[in-house]
């Protein structure tokens, strides 16, 4: 016994401090740490080196000087008269303009596609594939230029604009619409509808506490929905239709009036939208399939209807599958929307490529991108996780 | 007695009969697959109904009309457009695509250079397709004279300036020689990258994982345009007053970091898949960290995650395509700048030439997604879980 204490006692002389894992440990990180600080060092002192014979300031003075150039679409008051900084802000309204509208419209068209993939309907299952199939498989860029160059810019110029239902006209200039234009009182409208909201947060809180307690269940669908379409619909009658319709008119050489969407933000938006929609596609079938079968079929063996048993029973199993990869594609999406770049769609990649050749603020510029899309990432991860934790699996 | 007691059990089978008239045949398929319930039938008649529509359309326009060879727009223009075809006709002007497809597969290349060009790719091909063929042996051999000789020897190759052959600037470099050569270097050094910087964001050693955490997630947090900016606008700010950078090899700098760290990612899902025991049972036979890394754990990590890699690999094909935003011609970019050749520009020709692009970037990535699935089915041992 005591003799095998001291063996215990001299072992780690025996291990020599070479082979010691935690001093090597140490060691690897020092030697890392210096040579990485080292290389810092040395870039810092290259780049200012660089600097002061290109006699470029740096710092974010440049910010406050007068822009100079001219933007196409802009959300806020903007001319060329105006800071970097806000032309920088444009960029960013634009940029999140884009990203949003692209990922509504990308999740609603790529569920149906996957949805459509698994339909026993052997035609539809069929195009759904071909769509996946080819939008996979192609880059987005080329898209963009697809519609940009390839579809919108033959379209007829602004004389022979195409008219289109409800007063709308499509030309090489833009796709136009009429535009609702408000009077005094038209205040109400959006009031009644933030209203409707509030209502109906209230009653689905309701209507569950109220399922919860005693079983029965509400209209809340239907309910809201009337509420929602209902009470506008009220106000802007009783106020007196306080409002007009503006439609886009032949003036001069373009069409004049009417709410516009210029081509520029079209092809951007169709080709994110068409091409993120065939990889959501993929994960919503993916989803829907990692539902074991015996879900839904314990569901109808306990008299639940079909589509109860998919909107109580798949879909919440499926959504923990669907979340994870799903955040990663919204993410994609407003990563890939700055290849507005390619048709001078004003986003925040394209105004700081121009203020950076205005100015040569390269490093200042390359910084202001990654906190805003890594705030932009982080963002919506933060969303989509705490999301996903009011969906997963909670067990006990 | 007895045989007269069973005489009502039948001795004689029946005929086996047909099958009901709905249940056979075309009729049951198209019942099936097509009109099972209502709702199916009018998504059916809806599908049949843009099938009908699109399917034509695209024929007609892509072949019957189309414009297969000529000298100039002429052909792809109508009589009103200053042409030869009739007002109102609309079809593909692959004629365009006809003349400038040397310049698409080569760009500026020096037309009596470009052998070298053919050599290398057949050089590519001859050492790839063995190795994709499970059944073909020497896969060391293969594998090392592919990712190490054939590098250099491509190299010496296409830029020249020895062995008697002149140089030809990367600058004239276009067309897909440029979408090939980007996508195979940032290919084969994102790889190495990628396993490295995974194996170091799962490490113990808090500061080297932090120098990965920090790395994988600002490049995988910003947008590939703002990585190719910074490596074409910062990397000589950052080196040496009066050292240049080849614009080319800036651009394949940016493509190799975004794409080691998406590989890195990829990676580390395997890495995280693999179970500790398989780590406790490396380190209980007193392999060191690289011997189970390299013997034990990464050799199932990445079969588990094939199709991942393969992912990656064709999301950075598709990404070569903004190496234009760069000032590089690659296949996009070439097809492109060609729509401003006043002798070719018609109305067709932009739509013609993006569908030719589309069409050579979708069969190749679409065979790497073919072989990835196929590789997935044969590695599948069965025991994953």
């Amino acid at each position: 016994m005591a003799s095998q204490m001291s063996v215990r006692a001299e072992e780690p002389a025996q291990v020599s401090w070479v082979n010691d894992p935690k001093t090597r440990g140490i060691v690897v990180q020092v030697v890392v740490a210096v040579a990485l600080i080292g290389f810092i060092y040395w870039i810092i002192g290259n780049t200012a080196e660089n600097l002061r014979r290109a006699n470029i300031a740096s710092g974010f003075g440049f910010l406050s000087g007068r822009a100079g150039f001219d933007l196409s679409q802009s959300m806020i008051p903007y001319s060329s008269n105006s800071t970097f900084l806000r032309a920088i802000t444009v960029g960013l309204l634009n940029t999140m303009l884009v990203a949003i509208t692209g990922i509504i419209t990308a999740t609603i068209v790529g569920f149906l596609i996957g949805l459509g993939r698994l339909s026993r309907n052997w035609l539809i299952g069929r195009i759904c594939t071909v769509y996946v199939e080819v939008f996979r498989n192609i880059p987005p860029l080329l898209v963009i230029f697809f519609w940009y160059v390839g579809v919108l810019a033959v379209l007829p110029g602004p004389r022979q604009s195409v008219d289109l239902p409800f007063g709308g006209m499509i030309n090489n200039r833009g796709f136009y619409m009429p535009r609702i234009i408000a009077e005094p009182g038209f205040w109400l409208v959006p009031a009644a509808f933030a209203l409707a909201v509030v209502a109906l947060i209230g009653i689905v809180v309701w209507a569950r506490r109220r399922q919860m307690a005693t079983g029965q269940t509400f209209p809340t669908v239907r309910v809201g929905l009337a509420l929602l379409i209902g009470l506008p619909v009220i106000a802007f009658l009783i106020t007196g239709s306080p409002a007009t319709i503006e439609y886009p008119e032949m003036a001069g050489f373009s069409l004049q009036g009417g709410w516009v969407v210029r081509p520029e933000f079209l092809s951007l938006y169709l080709a994110l939208s068409l091409y993120t929609a065939s990889f959501i596609a993929e994960i919503a079938r993916a989803g829907v399939l990692g539902v074991a079968k015996g879900q839904s079929e314990a569901s109808y063996s306990l008299g639940i209807s079909p589509r109860r048993t998919l909107r109580l029973v798949v879909v919440p199993q499926a959504l923990r599958i669907i979340i994870p990869p799903l955040t990663s594609q919204y993410l994609n999406l407003t990563k890939n929307s700055s290849l507005a770049i390619a048709v001078g769609y004003a986003d925040l990649v394209a105004i700081g490529q121009t203020t950076m050749n205005q100015t040569g603020q390269a490093i200042e510029v390359v910084a202001i991108w990654i906190v805003v899309y890594l705030g932009l990432s982080l963002l919506t991860s933060a969303f989509m996780n705490w999301y996903n934790a009011k969906m997963a699996l909670v067990e006990r | 007695m007895q045989e007269h007691d069973l005489s009502y059990v039948r001795m004689e089978m029946v005929n086996a009969q047909n099958a009901p008239e709905r249940e056979k045949g075309v009729t049951r398929w198209l019942r099936k697959n097509l009109f099972a319930t209502p709702m199916d039938g009018v998504l059916t008649l809806i599908g049949l109904l843009i099938v009908a529509y699109a399917l034509p359309n695209i024929i007609r326009w892509a072949f019957i009309d189309a414009a297969w060879v000529g000298p100039d727009r002429s052909v792809c223009s109508t009589q009103s457009q200053g042409g030869i075809q009739p007002d109102g006709w609309s079809g593909a002007c692959w004629a365009f695509v006809n003349a400038k497809f040397s310049q698409f597969m080569y760009g500026r290349y020096p037309v009596f250079e470009r052998w070298r060009v053919n050599l290398t790719a057949v050089m590519f091909v001859a050492l790839l397709v063995p190795l994709l063929i499970p059944r073909v042996p020497f896969k060391a051999i293969n594998a090392i004279v592919f990712f190490g000789v054939f590098p250099v020897v491509a190299y010496f190759l296409l830029v020249g300036g020895s062995f008697g052959l002149s140089t030809v600037q990367t600058s004239l470099w276009g067309g897909l020689l440029v979408t090939m050569v980007l996508s195979f270097v940032a290919i084969s050094v994102s790889l190495p990258f990628g396993i490295l910087l995974a194996l170091g964001r799962r490490s113990k050693l808090p500061v080297i994982k932090m120098i990965c955490v920090v790395f994988i997630e600002t490049i995988r947090g910003v947008p590939l345009i703002s990585v190719l900016f910074m490596a074409s606008v910062m990397l000589p700010l950052f080196m040496p007053a009066g050292t240049t950078f080849d614009r080319f090899l800036r651009a394949v700098i940016g493509l190799s970091i975004f794409a080691s760290a998406y590989m890195a990612e990829v990676v580390r899902g395997g890495l995280q898949a693999i179970p500790k025991g398989q780590y406790e049972g490396a380190s209980s036979l007193g392999l060191g960290y690289w011997q189970s890394m390299g013997l034990i754990v990464l050799p199932q990590a990445l079969k588990l995650v094939i199709p991942g890699i393969v992912n990656t690999f064709i999301g950075l094909f598709k990404d070569t395509s903004l190496v234009y935003i760069v000032g590089m011609f690659d296949l996009l970019a070439i097809v492109r700048q060609n729509f401003s050749d006043s002798n070719w520009a018609s109305p067709q020709t932009p739509k013609s030439g993006l569908i030719f692009a589309g069409l050579v970037f979708w069969a190749f990535c679409f065979a790497m997604s073919r072989y990835s699935i196929y590789m997935e089915r044969r590695l599948d041992t069965g025991h994953k879980n």
